[in-house]
């Protein structure tokens, strides 16, 4: 059965075109002290004006419009949605369940320790499991996302080497990494230098040792990285690195590779965080929250970002003391919602299963490159994980570009893999299936594209006009760009 | 396994495809040396029956405003949450998509992240906001990593009824750059030291910080910090850690603020120990390329018909890497959603509704404390109290009525060690506040 886009979609307008006024959405219960006059409270010159153009819409109106365009989304219950290195897998209901439960959810940041035990178990018991799972010696969950996770790490390598000399001048960066990672270091006071890659998709183990010096305060990895290529020199790169004196930090984005097979503690690894919404199932949400949790070494452990939460006997303790912290990242714990739903996850999947999570991970992308090879161009012949790069070179040749095959999957009923990443791969296709779907889905999106590839040899025009069946056809991003419209004004305002 | 689709048998078939005889040669690369040998001590699957109970007794061990009554704010509020958020949010179609790099198929989020960024100018009288940042905290720090970049100026001066963590946050994300923290002390009405501004600033200054109401729950004058930080030549960034002022205050953009940042958590996110939250980001048109984060734009598609992209990427990480404005990857879409979902809920009534009952019932609270108050100041919803006993023994004292009391501030501020701050919102009671207000001034001892 082809598969092709058919949806019932409304067109709706924005929340402040449908507005009239006097219409509401809400009930609250009448005001149970006496009621001054908000005048003999506050001087005029404190309070606003009525806002002009604010939303004014019943209920029936305000769940229709969000329903209306939520089927303007694709989304992970509705199909594969095989973005690399987003690990894009299912989000379990029952996390969700979880982390509604009024007693977990209700809780204020702020009570005694004494009136959340419930809530420091949670944060406790993901701080051992993600020990266990990664062979560190101690977590934060204070990041509230991967970048602040990556900004902790290389802050917390800043404080190892300022307190032993002086912090030293630069961070190298493979050229596959994600583009956080120079960013992070930046923040942190780094010089970001890059790494190439060697013909096998790995790093370049001698341009490596070449810049490694003792000016150099870490090298960043992802491992696998982003074309899903074990770095299977990892030893010898640690041995190069840690000669200088220099320390590992790797991105655990592709972690989803590895559980139950091999842990990052034992390769050496000194920091590396890991994003819950990835490999431990918390919903993207669009875009966030996301949540960073950062692991480290013994070696680095008094520099780890505050708070954590500490045992004492049957009490759970926040250690908001060690004097060597990086310090706060977040005004509370982080994302406490995805810590709650992440060791849901854990604890439902079991030892066992989050092996197999990982095993069929990457098998599944393996099957879906074998599907692909004679059709696609596998710029590295080395054996790949969790994920898989392609490239729009054999499709070129009638003008086809990764762009056109990426939106003509959306005709074939298919999220579109990430686009022109990794940067050191020209026109990367980056395919990461997750363990989630069934060999039904993996066949379906294997058919797409070879039926995509065809077209772009028989009818290219069918392919750089795409996509025909979504709500919308290509957008003008160029435009957006160039005369920035970011928020609606009323009518004889708007451009 | 049931987050798992495919059989054994099927496995069998895939590995013949791929050409491999069992799916541990898939791993071949990884070297021996280095692979896991030993069993994690992590426990066997547990069914979803013995999940729920675990994390419904862990539940019973908290002190959750579900079942205690709650005088605590400080940066995180407990508001009234309608029901239709919940039944928005969990549409899978909104909490189970990505950031919308494809435009074509994530119009829904585009499109509300668009109303997010409206809403959010239209709160704040700002031109521009950003698809939102993690919290507070952080997005003070963006802000005030973007006022550095903007005036190339060494010195931010933050006033001491700056939220503490915030404070500290701050710290954080600038400990290695070449800036001077200075602190403004604050007046007996709870206010900013408008003289000791006036002698801190010079043109070394990039911005001067003002949280609004401050920690200490007293409205600051805007209008004029912001106007003695403009006249030297630096920025005004004005904080808000509780979002719903904004429903009845004067707006930080009408008081002439270069930024406004803050916590949207009272917007519609449940308590949640304290994340996720919502950091957003609002500033003048003029700074928007140097802002940090994700923006939605308008555009039309190639038949002219109006749609939204991701804009202005050219400030990012993924296309500018160490050259960006800042790391961030995330948008906190989820919860921005929330807040547009509650905004346009309440709407134009419904917020100020809200906010005038905050007001009104925290003005019973100061009403009956009277000389107990430690500062002067107009207050919005928060207030500090000067006990004469130990906070922490109040607190403990409350628990018998049911009360979970304020926020002893000894815990940030030593030589405040007797007083505690105390937040009043729609959530709470008549009696209740009259039971806190005859424990706290000690006319009545526990009952």
């Amino acid at each position: 059965m082809k598969r092709t886009f058919k949806s019932f979609q409304l067109e709706e307008p924005l929340i402040f075109e449908k507005s009239s006024p006097g219409k509401s959405a809400y009930s609250l219960p009448p005001l149970d002290v006496e009621d001054t006059p908000v005048g003999e409270i506050l001087d005029p010159e404190h309070l606003r004006d009525e806002i002009s153009g604010f939303p004014e819409v019943s209920e029936v109106e305000l769940i229709s419009h969000y329903t209306r365009m939520s089927t303007w989304n694709y989304h992970v219950d509705l199909g594969m949605y095989p973005l690399g290195s987003c690990t894009m897998k299912y989000n379990p209901k029952l996390n969700e369940r979880v982390s509604r439960i009024p007693g977990i959810g209700l809780t204020h940041p702020l009570q005694e320790d004494e009136q959340c035990q419930g809530n420091l178990e949670i944060l406790f018991q993901l701080q051992e499991y993600l020990k266990q799972l990664t062979g560190m010696d101690d977590v934060s969950l204070q990041p509230a996302g991967g970048a602040q996770g990556e900004l902790a790490g290389i802050l917390m390598v800043r404080a190892y080497h300022v307190e032993r000399e002086r912090p030293r001048r630069f961070v190298l960066i493979p050229d596959s990494a994600h583009g956080t990672n120079p960013a992070s270091a930046i923040m942190a006071g780094y010089e970001a230098l890059p790494i190439p890659s060697d013909a096998q998709g790995r790093i370049d183990v001698q341009a490596l040792a070449e810049k490694m010096t003792e000016d150099v305060a870490c090298l960043m990895l992802t491992n696998p990285n982003t074309m899903g290529i074990f770095e299977t020199y990892i030893e010898e790169i640690s041995r190069i690195v840690h000669a200088k004196g220099g320390l590992i930090y790797m991105d655990g984005a592709n972690f989803n590779a590895l559980m139950g097979y091999a842990r990052p503690g034992d390769m050496d690894i000194d920091v590396l965080h890991l994003n819950l919404h990835k490999t431990f199932s918390t919903p993207h949400g669009g875009g966030g929250p996301g949540s960073g949790p950062v692991a480290c070494k013994k070696i680095l452990s008094p520099y780890l970002p505050l708070p954590t939460v500490r045992r004492e006997g049957e009490t759970y303790r926040l250690d908001d003391d060690p004097p060597g912290s990086i310090g706060r990242l977040h005004a509370f714990y982080g994302n406490f919602g995805m810590v709650v739903r992440a060791l849901c996850y854990i604890l439902t999947c079991g030892r066992d299963g989050l092996k197999e999570l990982s095993e069929v991970a990457v098998l599944n992308a393996n099957y879906i490159r074998r599907g692909l090879e004679d059709h696609y161009d596998l710029p590295y012949s080395t054996p790949t994980l969790h994920e898989v790069v392609f490239t729009d070179s054999r499709q070129n040749k009638t003008g086809v570009t990764t762009l056109d095959i990426a939106k003509r999957l959306i005709d074939h009923g298919f999220h579109p893999p990430t686009t022109y990443f990794p940067l050191n791969v020209r026109g990367a296709l980056m395919i990461e299936p997750t363990e989630s779907y069934s060999k039904e889905e993996l066949d379906a999106f294997i058919e797409a594209l070879i039926a995509i590839s065809q077209e772009a040899a028989e009818n290219p025009e069918k392919v750089t006009a795409a996509p025909a069946d979504a709500k919308l056809t290509r957008l003008d991003e160029v435009r957006a760009a160039r005369h920035p419209v970011l928020r609606w004004l009323p009518d004889d305002k708007s451009s | 396994m049931r987050y798992i689709s495919i059989t054994p048998e099927e496995k069998k078939r895939m590995l013949e495809v791929i050409g491999v005889d069992q799916v541990e040669a898939l791993f071949d690369t990884i070297p021996e040396s280095v692979r896991l040998t030993q069993p994690l001590e992590i426990p066997e699957a547990a069914s979803e029956t013995e999940v729920l109970d675990y994390f419904r007794s862990l539940g019973e061990k908290n002190f959750s405003t579900d079942r205690w009554d709650s005088f605590l704010g400080a940066g995180a509020y407990n508001h009234f949450i309608p029901t239709l958020i919940d039944s928005v949010i969990s549409r899978a179609e909104f909490y189970t998509c990505y950031t919308p790099y494809q435009p074509e198929l994530s119009q829904g989020t585009l499109q509300a992240i668009f109303e997010f960024q409206t809403l959010i100018c239209q709160l704040t009288a700002m031109e521009v906001a950003n698809a939102s940042l993690y919290d507070g905290a952080s997005a003070l720090a963006e802000a005030v990593l973007m006022a550095l970049r903007l005036t190339k100026r060494p010195k931010i001066l933050v006033p001491q009824s700056l939220h503490p963590n915030y404070r500290k946050v701050v710290g954080t994300y600038l400990a290695n750059l070449d800036v001077q923290l200075a602190d403004i002390p604050v007046v007996e009405t709870g206010g900013m030291d408008l003289d000791h501004l006036k002698q801190s600033l010079n043109d070394d200054c990039a911005a001067v910080v003002v949280q609004s109401p401050n920690f200490f729950g007293v409205i600051e004058d805007i209008r004029e910090i912001t106007r003695l930080s403009q006249e030297t030549g630096s920025l005004s960034i004005v904080v808000v850690s509780e979002a719903l002022s904004l429903g009845l205050l004067k707006p930080p953009g009408e008081l002439g603020a270069d930024m406004v940042v803050g916590e949207g958590q009272s917007l519609g996110i449940p308590l949640g120990f304290g994340g996720p939250n919502l950091g957003f980001f609002a500033t003048q048109d003029r700074y928007k390329r140097q802002m940090p984060g994700r923006l939605a734009g308008q555009t039309v598609d190639s038949q002219g018909r109006r749609g939204f992209v991701l804009t202005l990427a050219t400030r990012e990480q993924h296309i500018r890497r160490e050259k960006a404005t800042s790391n961030i990857c995330t948008n906190q879409g989820l919860c921005a959603l929330i807040c547009a979902v509650f905004l346009s809920a309440l709407g134009k009534q419904g917020l100020r509704e809200l906010a005038e009952q905050n007001l009104k019932k925290a003005f019973y609270l100061r009403k009956l404390l009277g000389s107990s108050l430690e500062f002067s100041g107009k207050t919005f919803n928060e207030m500090v109290v000067r006990c004469d006993a130990d906070p922490v023994e109040i607190q403990r004292r409350l628990l018998d009525d049911g009360i979970v009391g304020g926020l002893p501030l000894g815990r940030y501020f030593p030589d405040r060690a007797d007083q505690m701050l105390v937040c009043v919102t729609e959530q709470n009671r008549l009696e209740k506040i009259e039971r806190l207000a005859e424990i706290l001034t000690g006319v009545e001892g526990a009952s």
